[in-house]
């Protein structure tokens, strides 16, 4: 390989790339080039397409169009080897590394060094890495299996091991999110390390503090697509978190717009829903959520900032450290999905796939699924009464489908959606949670389901509606609880709801209303 | 309107409909050609006597793999269910030794198979113990159990007991009407009762189901407490037309059997999915198999042969399902 080795000419580039999934353009004609020294931001919320042009630059995926040039020359890679053996180096989010063989095992793997005999020489193995580790300042014993050691020290091993490798791109997919502020420290040393031998570095993080800190160039993707590029210090941090939703910065819808009913007077009509103080450490730090009857509240904030946490502590799903949980005024024991469904609170979760469709069942199976017991006398179902059910409820979310009996796993996004809504509209709940109801459905679904939603918060249900689209937060909600970090960081109603104040809100450049 | 859908799932139901309808009826096609089979080139094989003996003889392979599918209905899998039937018999053996009633003796079978059933479904539920390896560590200590309880003498001569294996009702030997009711049972609990419906459930998703109020682990404990009661009955029907009460024989290899009925029968490994029908028809057609062979006087080593053949073409055809 030549390697035209010119300051001016990209480490890596990627050129017009395309990578589509049935159903799916996850990237339609994305450009970025990484050049010598920079760290290079890569933003944009779930499912923008970061994840897929991380894995087309490490050759997990190959790209249906476009091309890859390596130090200017036009490469493709076959497997995430040939990537690696090319010089780039991936850390990924979560720890890969081999959890019960030792961090030099691990810093070595695959080349370790040799004795005379060929066999692996454990002596200047374990002495090599403890060289390289005390040279990168990273407290951590080489000798024992890493699943023994903390998460931030197993991240810090897989950052040693990719810098090791001498690569000249390494990328860093959220490498921050299991370290702490002191381990955060030792990597941003790393990286300034890093950036002075001259390596591109790709830096994926929805911490916007780490971005202003670190990286010199940014590029956002928003459905697939390259929205902007550029060097970081030129795009202040509201106007990138305004690119990443895909809202302008001075848009002012106001609410009022909407078609949604004023909500139920506060001082007179009681919450439905209290959930007060929830705490879990490293996720959620004193939120608390009223929702009145009729009340449609939004959740904002950027990914990771425990959104979808805040619900599932709601439901029961996710394990807190305190908190209290009422509906109607009277507690529910946290900790049993099943006790608080019972008690009339109900999630529509945002991973459809993983936590809500039954694949390989018919819709009416996945309908009922709920609702079994009351479909039931003394543990035999009924039939009738469930086909009866299955019927109005998917005439009125208007399911397309051969019929009840087909499996939900070959329905569309947005049909799968209706499902799920129809599984828990059929318990009659009092409070509705909606985790991204919209996200990944087509445009007209994703009016049904607006159009829905607004129904039955007229018809007295109380309901928490988290959602990326701010469009979709200030239209449809009454009031909108802005997360930041795990915090409760602010609350819009009234004039302040619209999408400008809830960009500042949610990028935490508080009152910048006036700098805008 | 319900003619309007997605276009995928049209083109796949039109994609290799006979491929899709063998995968789906391969066992009843596969039973169909074995009876053929015998009919045509097998002398004395299509006789009144000879086919009440095959319904017989499947019984017990037959009750296990009830209870199998079930369990592989939630994605997991039984292997205790052997060991399970090896207590049953040294059970019946110390009781009949200390001159308990026959009925008794009968309940306190059950009642070791659900203790047994219970313990594997707390480490899956509770412990979170991957189903193969808490029911492997029971196949283990089970059997060791058994044969640490065993009895002093071996041979069942209690005519209560030996009612269920050797009795005859309309001509028909006791053994098919063992495995006939737990058949009726479950397949009414699979089709109309809550429980079977929470069981494919979690088989399909169990994550979705448990955020849907599903009780997941008290599902997972049941299952595996109705496996064990199977299986104990099926040992008690062995002791019955056996007349011994040997546990280092009593159940031997049938988790094994068990398992290859059901997966023959169209349940696939991946659970979400109990078909109570097809699983008779894959216990049929192994017993077939093993009859035909032995009509033909291939050895038994051979048939053992042709038997994991059967269970990797039957696995083979799941994975193209899975595909699909």
């Amino acid at each position: 390989m030549t390697v035209a080795d010119n300051s001016q000419t990209p480490v890596l580039e990627a050129k017009g790339i395309s990578k589509t999934f049935p159903g799916v353009k996850a990237l339609q004609d994305v450009s970025v080039s990484l050049r010598r020294g920079e760290v290079h931001a890569l933003v944009g919320e779930n499912g923008a397409g970061k994840s897929t042009l991380i894995k087309v630059l490490t050759g997990v995926y190959q790209l249906d169009a476009g091309q890859l040039l390596l130090h200017g020359n036009s490469v493709s890679f076959a497997s995430p080897r040939a990537a690696q053996d090319a010089g780039i180096s991936t850390i990924y989010q979560e720890v890969n590394l081999v959890p019960l063989q030792s961090g030099a095992r691990n810093l070595y793997l695959g080349r370790e060094p040799r004795t005379a005999l060929g066999l692996i020489d454990f002596k200047r193995m374990n002495r090599d890495a403890k060289a390289l580790l005390s040279d990168f300042n990273i407290d951590a014993d080489p000798t024992v299996p890493v699943a023994t050691l903390a998460l931030g020290a197993q991240q810090m091993i897989s950052v040693a091991r990719a810098i090791s490798l001498e690569a000249s791109v390494v990328i860093m997919d959220e490498p921050t999110s299991s370290l702490e502020s002191r381990e955060v420290e030792t990597l941003f040393r790393l990286i300034e390390r890093l950036k002075a031998d001259g390596v591109a570095i790709v830096y994926v993080s929805h911490r916007l503090d780490e971005l202003y800190r670190i990286c010199d160039q940014v590029t956002v993707l928003r459905d697939g697509r390259l929205v902007h590029s550029g060097p970081i210090a030129d795009l202040p941090r509201q106007q990138l978190v305004a690119t990443m939703l895909g809202r302008e910065l001075l848009a002012q819808h106001s609410r009022s717009s909407s078609a949604v009913v004023q909500p139920p007077d506060a001082a007179k009509v009681a919450p439905v829903l209290v959930a007060d103080s929830l705490n879990r450490r490293g996720l959620l730090h004193d939120v608390s959520v009223e929702i009145r009857p009729g009340e449609v509240v939004g959740l904002g904030g950027l990914l990771g900032a425990g959104r979808s946490e805040t619900a599932k502590a709601i439901l029961g799903a996710q394990i807190l450290d305190s908190g209290h949980v009422s509906v109607g005024g009277s507690p529910v024991a946290l900790g049993s999905p099943a006790r608080s469904i019972a008690a009339g609170v109900v999630l529509l979760p945002e991973d459809r796939k993983a936590d809500g469709i039954l694949p390989n069942l018919s819709i009416k199976d996945n309908i009922v699924l709920a609702a079994l017991p009351r479909l039931s006398k003394s543990g035999v179902f009924s039939d009738s009464a469930a086909n009866k059910l299955v019927a109005t409820f998917m005439q009125r979310l208007n399911i397309k489908a051969f019929g009840p009996s087909q499996k939900v796993g070959t329905l569309s996004g947005g049909n799968q959606q209706k499902v799920l809504l129809a599984r828990w509209l059929c318990l009659e709940p009092r409070i509705l949670m909606l985790d991204e109801p919209t996200r990944g459905i087509d445009v007209g679904a994703k009016a049904e389901v607006r159009r829905l939603i607004d129904e039955l918060a007229e018809q007295g249900l109380g309901v928490l509606l988290i959602s990326s689209e701010t469009e979709e937060l200030v239209d449809g909600s009454h009031r909108v609880l802005v997360l930041r970090e795990g915090s409760i960081v602010d609350e819009l109603d009234g004039h302040r709801l619209n999408e400008g104040d809830l960009v500042h809100a949610i990028a935490g450049t508080l009152g910048g209303e006036t700098s805008a | 309107m319900s003619e309007a859908t997605a276009t995928g799932s049209r083109r796949s139901l039109d994609r290799d409909g006979a491929t899709v309808f063998l995968q789906e009826n391969g066992v009843y096609v596969a039973l169909l050609l074995l009876v053929a089979y015998n009919a045509v080139f097998t002398r004395r094989w299509v006789t009144v006597d000879n086919i009440k003996l095959q319904l017989v003889l499947v019984a017990p392979i037959l009750i296990v793999a009830l209870g199998m599918a079930l369990v592989i209905g939630t994605e997991g899998i039984d292997l205790s269910v052997g060991a399970t039937m090896a207590i049953s018999a040294s059970v019946i053996g110390q009781l009949l030794d200390r001159g308990i009633n026959s009925y008794v003796i009968v309940v306190a079978v059950l009642i070791a198979g659900m203790l047994v059933g219970s313990i594997a479904g707390t480490l899956v539920a509770f412990f979170e113990v991957q189903p193969i390896v808490a029911t492997l560590a029971l196949l283990v200590a089970g059997r060791g159990l058994a044969i640490v309880l065993q009895a002093s003498n071996l041979s069942v001569s209690d005519p209560t007991i030996s009612r269920f294996g050797i009795g005859k009702f309309l001509g028909i030997q006791a053994p098919f009407y063992d495995a006939l009711v737990p058949v009726v049972i479950i397949a009414l609990v699979v089709r109309r009762t809550v429980f079977g419906r929470r069981v494919v459930a979690i088989g399909d998703n169990v994550r979705a189901s448990y955020l849907s109020g599903i009780p997941v682990r008290r599902t997972l404990v049941t299952v595996y407490m109705i496996s064990g009661v199977l299986a104990a009955w099926a040992g008690l029907v062995v002791t019955a037309r056996t007349s011994t009460n040997d546990p280092s024989t009593n159940g031997l290899y049938y988790e094994l059997l068990a398992i290859t009925a059901v997966v023959v029968g169209g349940t696939p490994l991946s659970g979400g999915r109990v078909r109570v029908i097809g699983t008779i028809a894959g216990a049929l057609v192994m017993q077939l198999i093993a009859s035909t062979l032995i009509f033909h006087g291939v050895s038994d080593a051979v048939s053992k042969i042709a038997t994991a053949v059967i269970i990797i073409l039957a696995v083979y055809a799941q994975r193209k399902r899975a595909r699909s």
